[in-house]
């Protein structure tokens, strides 16, 4: 499923000084169907972080990860370091060089939906972009805690992002916000 | 060392609950980044940040109103590194809050570390200030991840706040930006 950002719908993204504000909603959609991926696609360079939530996050069959690409990048250039906790156990892990880079974990079922956040810093930067997520998946006697610290290695601005790797279930709801710095 | 007034870098910005206060951007000369004259007419403070260090001791502390008194500071954190998970605490030790990551520039230049660190009821006459830090790097194999409290023992309004590293200067690709929460 693809969201496209032709226009940034908040009515409140453009003051009458032309000035967007400091946080701002750019898009936000509810699934209406069960989908594979979900992709925010031409955001504006106008901010100088990205703030995604994606609540209501869960598949049919088990509790999965959920899996991030900037700018449709399909080459080995992601890389995460993961800090979890799942009620008895704390673990950390890396990933590197690998395809897409980890999130956090979606919910089993629409009674035990998960939310992730995800903070991407100076996206439309020339350095390597970094993001921060973190990810609630509580599951009634079962569950996880998650933190990532993210790597995409590319100097290009970030103007999609697409979140993968499970069947996002009807009711998935995410939001892109914009954060600009004085 | 880069000193930012709020009237200086502020006053194009459309106001709202979350307001840019002010932005500091690393010189690579200076290890020492402050924001001073900070209002007390927000409800908390939020720091955003991208750090690059020319050290490999790569984290920096906050110092509200420059207090470097080490007996004014404790800390809890727990973090991964990639393989280990610790916990870890003071209460004595270092001269402010501990407070984020960054990379080292002379390991790789186009990384840098990142953090969120929030300040609750900042401007309290008769509180202690608490320090929540989410603050990490990756580079490709290798990583941090931590989560920090510190605490400022001390009962003084915040009006301002220096960032210290602990070693090397602050890159030019290291920014820092000060934001205010109305609650």
């Amino acid at each position: 499923m693809e969201i496209l950002l032709l226009r940034p719908p908040s009515p409140f993204t453009e003051s009458k000084d032309n000035m967007a504000t400091t946080y701002e909603k750019i898009a936000t959609t509810t699934l209406g169907s069960a989908a594979s991926t979900i992709t925010l696609s031409s955001i504006p360079a106008t901010y100088t972080d990205l703030r995604i939530v994606l609540a209501n996050a869960f598949t049919s069959y088990a509790l999965d990860t959920v899996k991030i690409r900037f700018n449709g990048d399909t080459a080995t250039n992601y890389s995460a370091t993961q800090l979890m906790g799942d009620g008895a156990t704390a673990s950390s892990s890396v990933q590197s060089s690998v395809s897409s880079g980890l999130l956090g974990r979606a919910g089993y079922q629409s009674t035990r939906p998960a939310m992730i956040t995800a903070d991407v810093f100076s996206y439309a930067g020339s350095t390597y972009k970094t993001y921060l997520s973190d990810s609630a998946a509580d599951q009634n006697g079962s569950g996880e805690v998650l933190r990532h610290v993210g790597l995409w290695r590319s100097t290009a601005a970030i103007t999609s992002v697409t979140l993968m790797n499970v069947t996002f279930e009807a009711g998935a709801i995410v939001t892109i916000y914009g954060i600009l710095k004085a | 060392m880069p000193i930012l007034g709020i009237t200086a870098s502020s006053i194009l910005k459309v106001t709202g609950s979350y307001e840019s206060i002010a932005t500091a951007t690393g010189t690579g000369s200076s290890g020492t980044i402050t924001f001073s004259s900070i209002p007390t007419t927000y409800t908390s403070l939020q720091i955003r940040c991208t750090s690059q260090l020319s050290s490999t001791s790569n984290y920096a502390i906050l110092r509200p109103n420059n207090d470097s008194s080490t007996a004014n500071y404790t800390f809890h954190s727990m973090y991964g590194d990639g393989s280990t998970v610790t916990a870890d605490g003071y209460i004595t030790g270092l001269s402010g809050a501990l407070s984020v990551y960054g990379t080292d520039s002379g390991q790789n230049s186009d990384t840098t570390g990142v953090g969120i660190v929030d300040i609750i009821d900042y401007a309290s006459t008769t509180k202690y200030k608490t320090f929540r830090s989410i603050t990490g790097y990756d580079d490709n194999g290798s990583g941090l991840i931590f989560l920090i409290s510190s605490l400022w023992k001390d009962t003084t309004a915040i009006s301002s706040l220096t960032i210290v590293a602990q070693g090397g200067n602050f890159t030019t690709k290291t920014t820092f930006a000060l934001y205010g929460i109305k609650g």
